[in-house]
């Protein structure tokens, strides 16, 4: 029998050695061009990564084309980041440009470093999420292709990260992204009471609604819903498939804008609900593409340098984010869920 | 791919200059049954404008509550290959790093027990192998356990850590993220690998405030590198950036979000307030030649992160603003016991730590898993005068 726990590999066997001999020691790093880092160590060691775009799901036989490239160029060594880029790294500088070259002509993007687009994180989607209001790879092409020139570019007003989550129970954690794109249900549960009376627990599926809208109907031997309560959040989908939340007709996207992780300056902040719904419109989605174009080029045009999306709306204030993207406001935009009113302007000043 | 097989809208999805997810399920197709069946399972959800998946039901390995997701379609006449399509998720090594022996290794097995399709990586950080049988479940685990990879975690569990890329590549790195990464997933391979908590539990490490891996919006303990005295300023590097042309007055002073940074204009020095720097890192991305963080490195614990689903999304938020982060974590391993033991007794079914905290508040929490309170804790005190008094605290 196989052994088990043995836990992950230890990740020490797979370093470059130039890594290894400088691991803890690396002194400083410049931006050299869009998708090249180079990192300094202490001993003067340099270290070359040139960060590439992957479209996540992939074959095996794309792995085994990066890793014909990291043999040729990279000893054999290669990286990826948390927002699906490969990492190629050299200590030679007289590989960096072969191997972008290489790249190219795999038709891998080079880029997604400093103050540029990164690779858009997502989830799952209709290829394999059961509880999907959205596909994920298909609207992450989209709009990566859409904004292909950014990821190659690094001369934005500050890093732009994009992300994508199928559904609310975002397995992507979009909500802390400059642009989110999220798939939103709007329409309450169907009930099927002949699945719920074969496997459902009917007082966790009460318990499990946060807005209290389900009760038990003991008539039915099931529940019932109190539909003007529910707002489509599908946390009892995901208890008893008889619960119904995917919805053709009504399912679609919604975008939040202006969040980030990082402490630089400001604290980290949540994405904010600009868009309440876009339909879904595959294969291309234009209606989304659009609207995340809009967004990114109006902070292209008014932002200041340094000014990450949500910093520069904070700094000329919600409403005139509005007004220039020329997105129009509406109640669906104002929090009416448990944190509402830390959201209300408990202030005179205001702009117009 | 059979003959009639036709994905006219997945087919537009090879067009334009990103590379195309659908190209690559052609290719997997091409090689196997179950990856043909998937585009036009795909196809047709792009017909239909819906998710063509069922519920997972509980698939495994021997010896393994979690690791496994069940997957099946609704459409299983049409799309036989597709009747079981399970995924697998394959923990990572720390930081993502692997040799070109190493990938090979796991397309191979991946090529002979599953569809050939993969997603490098999983939002949590695993690797994800995507679609297989019930059947070759076993058999394909016990190839990548002798090939030395492992499961990582799903379900009710401690989901896989992962970590940002650290010392192996950073100088902004305030603690080795990657080693602590992997020790911590050693030491808990139990909590890993079989489900006993009310809901998910994820650990993130990142080594500095700039939080690479999103700890802080999507880790239940969220452990960012940060230090206690003060950053060290390298007065010749300044002169340095300045004669280079960065406006170090505009883009670092006017920036420091405490105005801790004071630039002399004529002898091209920049000085610190050190009590008045609260190390969020703007100052050292923009110089990272001349500004380092201090020397007494550690992390700052933070708890509660999420996403959105039940009770809205959490920030993770400060519960120990210092702690030294230095093998064998022997302090930190103690405090997430207890903080685990407590929520394990406390929370509801899918209740989060954060929203189990939430709920009895934070001087309950504070009081039963002992940790200090302290003014780093929170932007600002309460508003209200409603404090929950102890017994001790009032004379009877």
């Amino acid at each position: 029998m196989a052994k088990i726990d043995i836990g992950p590999p230890d990740y020490r066997k797979f370093l470059p050695p130039v890594i290894k001999e400088n691991y803890g020691k690396w002194k400083y790093h410049e931006l050299v061009r869009p998708g090249v880092l180079k990192h300094v160590a202490q001993s003067g060691a340099e270290l070359y990564t040139i960060r590439v775009g992957s479209p996540r799901l992939v074959s095996v036989d794309f792995i085994r084309d990066i890793c014909d490239i990291a043999d040729q160029y990279c000893k054999g060594y290669l990286r990826f980041t948390s927002r699906n880029n490969i990492e190629f790294l050299t200590d030679d500088a007289a590989m960096v440009e072969p191997l972008i070259e290489a790249c190219r002509a795999k038709g891998l993007p080079v880029g997604g470093t400093g103050r540029s687009l990164s690779n858009i994180v997502h989830t799952q989607g209709w290829i394999h999420c059961h509880t999907p209001a959205s596909d994920a790879s298909g609207i992450v092409k989209a709009v990566m292709d859409d904004l292909y020139e950014y990821f190659g570019r690094d001369d934005l007003p500050a890093k732009l990260r994009i992300a994508m989550a199928c559904c609310l129970n975002m397995c992507g954690a979009v909500h802390c992204s400059d642009i989110a794109i999220l798939g939103v249900h709007r329409t309450p549960p169907v009930i099927n009471h002949e699945i719920i009376q074969k496997g459902a627990e009917i007082p966790s599926l009460v318990a499990c609604c946060p807005t209290g809208a389900i009760r038990p109907d003991p008539k039915n031997k099931s529940v019932a819903v109190k539909e003007e309560k529910c707002m489509y959040c599908g946390n009892c989908f995901t208890m008893s498939p008889g619960m119904q939340i995917l919805d053709a007709q009504n399912d679609g996207i919604a975008i939040l804008v202006g969040g980030k992780v990082s402490n630089a300056r400001s604290a980290p902040s949540f994405s904010r609900l600009v868009i309440p719904f876009l339909p879904n419109n595959p294969p291309r989605w234009p209606e989304v593409t659009e609207a995340v174009r809009n967004i990114v080029e109006t902070w292209l045009t008014h932002a200041r340098t340094g000014e990450r999306m949500g910093e520069w709306i904070e700094r000329i204030g919600w409403e005139r984010f509005f007004t220039l993207t020329n997105i129009p406001f509406s109640d669906k935009c104002i929090d009416d869920y448990i944190f509402s009113r830390e959201t209300f302007r408990t202030s005179a000043a205001f702009k117009y | 791919m059979p003959e009639d097989r036709k994905t006219p809208q997945l087919d537009e999805l090879e067009k334009g200059p990103w590379p195309s997810f659908v190209t690559e399920m052609k290719r997997a197709a091409a090689k196997n049954p179950a990856a043909d069946d998937l585009l036009g399972l795909l196809e047709r959800s792009y017909e239909d404008k819906i998710g063509h998946w069922k519920h997972g039901g509980i698939v495994g390995v021997r010896g393994y509550g979690g690791g496994v997701i069940g997957r099946y379609t609704d459409l299983p006449e049409e799309f036989p290959h597709l009747k079981e399509f399970h995924t697998m998720r394959v923990n990572h090594p720390s930081g993502w790093f692997y040799t070109t022996d190493a990938l090979r290794t796991i397309c191979d097995i991946w090529e002979k027990h599953g569809s050939g399709l993969t997603n490098f990586h999983g939002s949590t950080g695993d690797i994800i192998m995507l679609g297989t049988t019930t059947d070759e479940l076993q058999p394909t685990f016990d190839e990548f356990s002798e090939a030395g990879f492992d499961l990582g975690g799903s379900g009710s569990d401690l989901r896989s850590p992962s970590c940002c890329v650290g010392p192996a590549r950073c100088e902004y790195a305030c603690f080795d993220t990657l080693d602590m990464c992997y020790d911590l997933t050693h030491e808990f391979q139990d909590e890993l690998h079989r489900p006993m908590w009310p809901y998910k539990f994820k650990i993130k490490m990142s080594g500095c405030a700039n939080d690479c891996v999103a700890a802080i919006a999507r880790a239940d303990c969220s452990v960012i590198g940060t230090w206690r005295d003060t950053i060290i300023i390298d007065q010749d590097e300044v002169k340095a950036y300045a004669e280079s042309g960065l406006n170090i007055q505009r883009a670092v002073c006017d920036k420091c979000p405490t105005r801790a940074l004071e630039f002399n204009a004529e002898t091209k020095e920049l000085t610190v307030i050190p009590e008045d720097c609260s190390r969020c890192m703007h100052c050292i991305n923009m110089m990272p030649k001349a500004i380092q963080p201090g020397k007494e490195k550690g992390a700052t614990i933070l708890l509660g992160g999420k996403s959105t689903i039940v009770k809205s999304a959490f920030m993770s938020w400060v519960i120990v603003p210092f702690m030294k982060m230095e093998p064998p974590y022997t302090e930190f391993k103690d405090l997430i016991r207890r903080i685990w033991d407590w929520w394990d007794e406390n929370g509801k079914t899918r209740e989060r730590l954060g929203e189990l905290i939430y709920r009895v508040g934070m001087g309950t929490f504070l009081r039963e898993v002992g940790l200090p309170p302290v003014p780093q804790m929170v932007f600002r005190p309460r508003a209200n005068p409603y404090v929950f008094w102890q017994e001790d605290e009032i004379k009877k």
